[in-house]
């Protein structure tokens, strides 16, 4: 929580707060700072400002009032501020856009509740600007994530802790595992579980299309307090410093693993060439994606990184040799 | 004590609001409490100029004229039609969305507006509760470099210029487009325009836009046609799945977890002195099936189709080149 003092964030928030204040008379002050998402303390301080503001005159009957009692507060004089600023454009954008992608998206929100939500705002807001902003959250998911993924809802919704059959692709493994779901996620075309994997010990995402297998238990889902949230705004993998890294040449073929994967440093090469900095965890996924990528990709470092890939690539076409035709 | 900014601007829009008269900069000077701070002309001026802009940029419509029959300079007022946000009221299913909404964004360009937005419709009396449960909470990112100045420019009505790299045929090329907007669609982000080389409506991956992108000419020179739905155009382009083959392989025993529990066993054989098993596999993308299966080295063999088992062999040949090793 940022309680920033300067005018760029205060403005908006001190136009907002009589029209606010007068809507919900008597409120406690903690309350309204939580809606405006600033501290008690710098919710008083913006109260104490507008305290001093108001008409032209500026006496006791046109200075903008309030009447505290115990921790709430009334506006008893709104000196003509009695509706907040219109949206900007940027604000109409941003929420209307979101408010569409919710309607056009199955499953994720009451469409109907949507699409009056938008009619109300657009009427509200005024001319109702094609924004040139559209957000689609369909998925990138097969028909048996959809199964997934209801029964994983389920779990969330009802509070109730899963056992989840789950491919881990690093290690190429599948395990079973007993979580306590904390919130779905749909991010980048991929729907994700967010919960306390009690084999982990800790907060894991689980990508549904991995989920090999869901039980609702009888159990509560009781993530521990100290399970918090991932903060999803610096994208859902955060680089671990336990990482290796590999510098890789892709070829124009494999330019999309800089688009899919951590990569850090992007040089331009010729022909259409790229050098890239990539980060790996575990060794063996490592070689798995470079033999896929066959020829698409020189290994430049580390020498034991592309020792190991030609190693199996080796044994993979010695095997591959011995095949009878069939 | 010199009178906080805030203070001065918080005045000056409620003067503004409750005139009806168009006020002139000195009329301002003399009744707004704060300008008084200002010792010469020139540094109220300066001063005032800060405070225009700082309320037009919150999208305050503040209204220049002259009072009619009088001579002087131009004077300010708020329209309070202009001002003012209309009536609103939600029903709670409908708040809620409106919640859902304005966290779907984990973006700097619209974190913040939705905030803004939000507080406004608090404003108003709209009770819009932030914690509300929900199934499934979408998120959506634009961190693509290209994303900003494209949505600059799509706002602006601007001409844009960049380089796009191509995957088949492999190619990067400057491309010169009328932006219509900025989509995202199944995760990704396009921008969908005119396409002025090839003289026609395009779609563009925005991750494949190699380096700067450059803004043209005056705002306003893009006219977006009506009819055009940038959602569904995005999702024409995109290519459709492929038929869906079906394969035969060996996989070592007790490997390959990830091959395994997207196949069916159809048998077992001991193959180059391994115990392993047979197993059939719906491929719906045989090109990127192909990478899968030959990642998994020596652990997994194509018996059907022979295309394939060409493909996964070629893909180990240059594996092993581009591990240095000379095949």
């Amino acid at each position: 929580m940022t309680a920033s003092n300067s005018s760029a964030d205060r403005l908006p928030r001190l136009l907002a707060l009589v029209p606010y204040l007068l809507a919900r008379p008597g409120i406690p002050i903690d309350e309204a700072a939580a809606d405006f998402e600033v501290t008690p303390r710098q919710l008083r301080k913006d109260l104490e400002l507008l305290w001093m503001c108001g008409l032209p005159g500026y006496g006791p009957g046109d200075l903008i009032d309030l009447s505290f009692e115990g921790e709430t507060v009334t506006v008893t004089f709104d000196a003509g501020m009695s509706r907040p600023l219109r949206l900007t454009a940027a604000e109409a954008t941003a929420l209307l856009v979101a408010l569409r992608a919710l309607a056009e998206t199955p499953g994720v929100a009451d469409k109907a509740a949507v699409r009056r939500a938008v009619a109300k705002i657009e009427a509200a807001v005024g001319q109702a600007q094609p924004a040139g902003v559209a957000v689609g959250l369909a998925v990138r998911e097969g028909p048996e994530t959809a199964l997934v993924r209801d029964a994983v809802s389920a779990g969330v919704l009802r509070g109730r802790a899963l056992r989840l059959r789950y491919y881990t692709p690093s290690r190429d493994e599948v395990t079973d595992r007993v979580v306590d779901p904390m919130r779905l996620l749909l991010v980048e075309g991929r729907s994700y579980l967010e919960a306390w994997c009690r084999l982990a010990d800790g907060v894991r995402l689980f990508r549904l299309d991995r989920v090999d297998g869901v039980d609702v238990l009888d159990e509560a889902a009781s993530p521990p307090p100290h399970a918090e949230p991932t903060d999803t705004s610096e994208g859902l993998f955060r680089p671990d410093p336990s990482q290796r890294t590999a510098v890789l040449v892709l070829e124009p073929d494999a330019r999309w693993v800089a688009e899919y994967y951590p990569v850090d440093g992007l040089t331009e090469l010729a022909e259409g060439r790229a050098r890239v900095l990539m980060r790996y965890a575990d060794t063996p996924w490592m070689v798995r994606l470079l033999l896929g990528l066959g020829g698409e990709v020189r290994v430049e470092r580390p020498a034991e990184l592309a020792e190991a890939v030609a190693r199996q690539a080796e044994a993979a076409l010695r095997r591959a040799d011995h095949l009878p035709a069939t | 004590m010199a009178i906080a900014r805030a203070e001065r601007l918080v005045n000056l829009v409620l003067c503004l609001l409750s005139t009806r008269q168009y006020l002139s900069a000195e009329r301002i000077r003399a009744i707004v409490p704060g300008y008084a701070d200002a010792v010469t002309d020139e540094a109220f001026f300066r001063m005032f100029e800060r405070d225009k802009t700082e309320l037009r940029d919150l999208g305050v419509p503040l209204e220049i004229g002259r009072n009619s029959g009088v001579d002087g300079p131009d004077g300010y007022r708020i329209a309070r039609r202009d001002y003012e946000l209309g009536d609103i009221d939600l029903e709670p299913d409908e708040a809620a969305a409106v919640a859902l909404a304005a966290r779907l964004w984990d973006s700097p360009q619209f974190t913040g507006a939705a905030h803004g937005a939000l507080i406004k419709l608090r404003a108003a009396g709209v009770d819009v509760d932030q914690d509300v449960h929900v199934a499934v909470e979408p998120k959506v990112r634009t961190s693509e470099p290209a994303f900003p100045p494209l949505l600059a420019a799509v706002q602006q009505g601007r001409v844009v210029e960049f380089d796009y790299r191509r995957p088949v045929p492999v190619e990067v090329r400057r491309r010169t487009v009328e932006p219509w907007g900025v989509v995202a669609w199944r995760g990704r982000w396009y921008l969908v325009g005119h396409d002025r080389d090839r003289r026609a409506p395009r779609c563009f991956r925005l991750s494949r836009i190699v380096g700067e992108v450059a803004a043209l000419g005056k705002a306003g020179a893009v006219q977006r046609p009506d009819a055009v739905d940038l959602l569904s155009f995005v999702a024409r382009s995109e290519p459709t799945t492929q038929n869906v083959a079906t394969a035969t392989l060996w996989v070592a025993r007790g490997k390959a977890q990830g091959v395994r529990r997207r196949a069916r066993p159809v048998g077992e054989r001991e193959y180059d002195g391994e115990p392993g098993d047979l197993l059939e596999i719906d491929l719906r993308f045989p090109d990127s099936a192909a990478n899968w299966i030959a990642g998994f080295g020596p652990d997994v063999l194509v018996l059907e189709p022979e295309v394939l088992a060409k493909t996964v062999r070629e893909k180990l040949v240059g594996a092993l080149r581009g591990a240095g090793v000379r095949a």
